[in-house]
């Protein structure tokens, strides 16, 4: 049977996390240490003990900002933040999805391309708060954006929308 | 010279200053941009966050429009330009994936052009003799701190961005057109930008530090290039922490005195016209 490790490794698209000798450079440069769970470097020694439900349910794969100062500091080149999308790509599979309202707010934004091949703001927001319930953070920041014109109710949209729902459905997570 | 123009979906809303500015610099330095056609969202981080093939196809679509007229495209947007690098990368690395995105977009990848930034353009094609030359009106008194962010520079062996720990081109752009560029060392560091929606809290900290450092370094404002660094300094820091923030190509506009050149600055959240005022800039 394929290891945890094997798994993750074959989702990561570059170096094996076995090359990672623990120097914690990733950690010392990560911007959001101070608020995971567990740092990166030692999601990556949980991977390697196989400990595959906690770091599937941990709340750090969703904190990471995909910064990518880790992979650039690190000395072998182990692609962390790659990590971090294939450890969020499984979990959303799991079905444990620790941080909901960071993946609702993926979920708003790929529906709007869906919709129009390209991104409306203000519907992608209104589809996000129905979907997190977060109905009344940044509405004054949010009318304020309105009345200088950055917000464009309506925008232009792809016009060959069949191609892009057709990567939509090839792409599907299985 | 004649580029192809990839605006994406921030610069057609919350980026509009960049769209506008970046057109009108690029007519007066006589470089010449053909919108890709029918071009789509590069799915930005909800893509790459949640499905890697998705994400390497939806750049694939676009790269492959560009194509189509076999021009360098020039990419503003710094998450369009590191999801594109991004795509460019893993297609020319791996011939099965490539073979399997192409199956997915329906067409063919040839890897022909060159995904390039303005910067870059400005830069090294352009020169900063020539945006020196250009700048009819210096921006004396401006104190910029360059902030480049992330998706410029990270990785750097896609990215393939000049010093990436401690880049110098934006400096150097903004000292040609007359301001006081302030050393400091955080260039590079993370605004926290792709949570500012689902996690504003942590957020604004990160914001309030990197303002707290540009005041530190005596700046009067900040420089970026990218929509989403724009769009968080420019509305996430706490009351009393903001500084006036400014694409780069709004200040090339500026100094280069082109008409309409004032009219972005309307649309920032923080009124930076306070400050161009009081400097007679504007």
């Amino acid at each position: 049977m394929e290891t945890f490790l094997e798994e993750v490794n074959k989702k990561i698209h570059g170096a094996p996390l076995q090359r990672c000798y623990h120097c914690r450079k990733c950690t010392a440069g990560c911007p959001m240490a101070a608020h995971m769970e567990y740092n990166p470097n030692k999601v990556i020694k949980m991977i390697q003990n196989g400990q595959r439900d906690k770091v599937l349910n941990s709340s750090t794969i969703w904190m990471c900002l995909s910064c990518e100062t880790c992979i650039t500091r690190c000395p072998n080149q182990v692609d962390i933040a790659s990590m971090m999308d294939a450890l969020r790509q499984m979990a959303i599979q799991n079905g444990t999805v620790r941080e909901a309202n960071v993946l609702k707010f993926h979920e708003s934004f790929l529906a709007g391309m869906k919709f129009g091949g390209r991104i409306n703001e203000p519907m992608m927001m209104v589809q996000y708060k129905l979907k997190s319930g977060d109905y009344f953070s940044d509405a004054m920041l949010g009318l304020d954006m309105f009345l200088k014109g950055k917000l464009a109710l309506l925008s232009p949209r792809t016009k060959d929308m069949k191609s892009v729902r057709n990567i939509f459905e090839k792409t599907k997570l299985r | 010279m004649k580029v192809s123009y990839y605006p994406g979906c921030s610069l057609h809303a919350t980026g509009k200053e960049y769209d506008q500015s970046m057109k009108a610099i690029s007519r007066a330095l006589n470089i010449e941009l053909k919108e890709v056609d029918d071009w789509s969202c590069c799915g930005a981080s909800s893509a790459h966050a949640t499905n890697f093939d998705l994400s390497i196809a939806l750049s694939a679509r676009n790269l492959i429009l560009a194509e189509k007229d076999a021009m360098d495209v020039m990419v503003p947007c710094a998450a369009c330009f590191n999801r594109f690098k991004t795509a460019e990368h893993h297609l020319k690395a791996d011939k099965d994936l490539k073979t399997k995105i192409e199956g997915v977009v329906g067409a063919k990848y040839q890897g022909g052009i060159a995904i390039r930034n303005p910067i870059d353009i400005l830069y090294n094609d352009i020169g900063i003799d020539t945006l020196e030359k250009k700048a009819v009106k210096p921006l004396k008194g401006l104190k910029p701190v360059s902030y480049y962010g992330c998706l410029l520079l990270r990785p750097p062996e896609v990215c393939e961005f000049e010093n990436y720990e401690n880049p110098f081109m934006l400096d150097k752009m903004m000292a040609a057109i007359g301001a006081d560029v302030k050393m400091w060392s955080y260039k590079t560091d993370c605004c926290g930008g792709s949570l500012a929606i689902s996690k504003t809290a942590i957020v604004v900290d990160m914001c309030d530090k990197l303002m707290s450092a540009a005041k530190e370094a005596d700046a009067n404002c900040v420089v970026t290039a990218c929509p989403l660094c724009m769009a968080n300094l420019d509305m996430r820091p706490s009351e009393g922490m903001k500084l006036p923030i400014f694409y780069f190509s709004e200040l090339i506009a500026l100094a280069m005195d082109l008409p309409g050149a004032a009219d972005t600055f309307k649309s920032h959240i923080f009124d930076p016209r306070p400050l161009l005022t009081e400097l007679g800039l504007i």
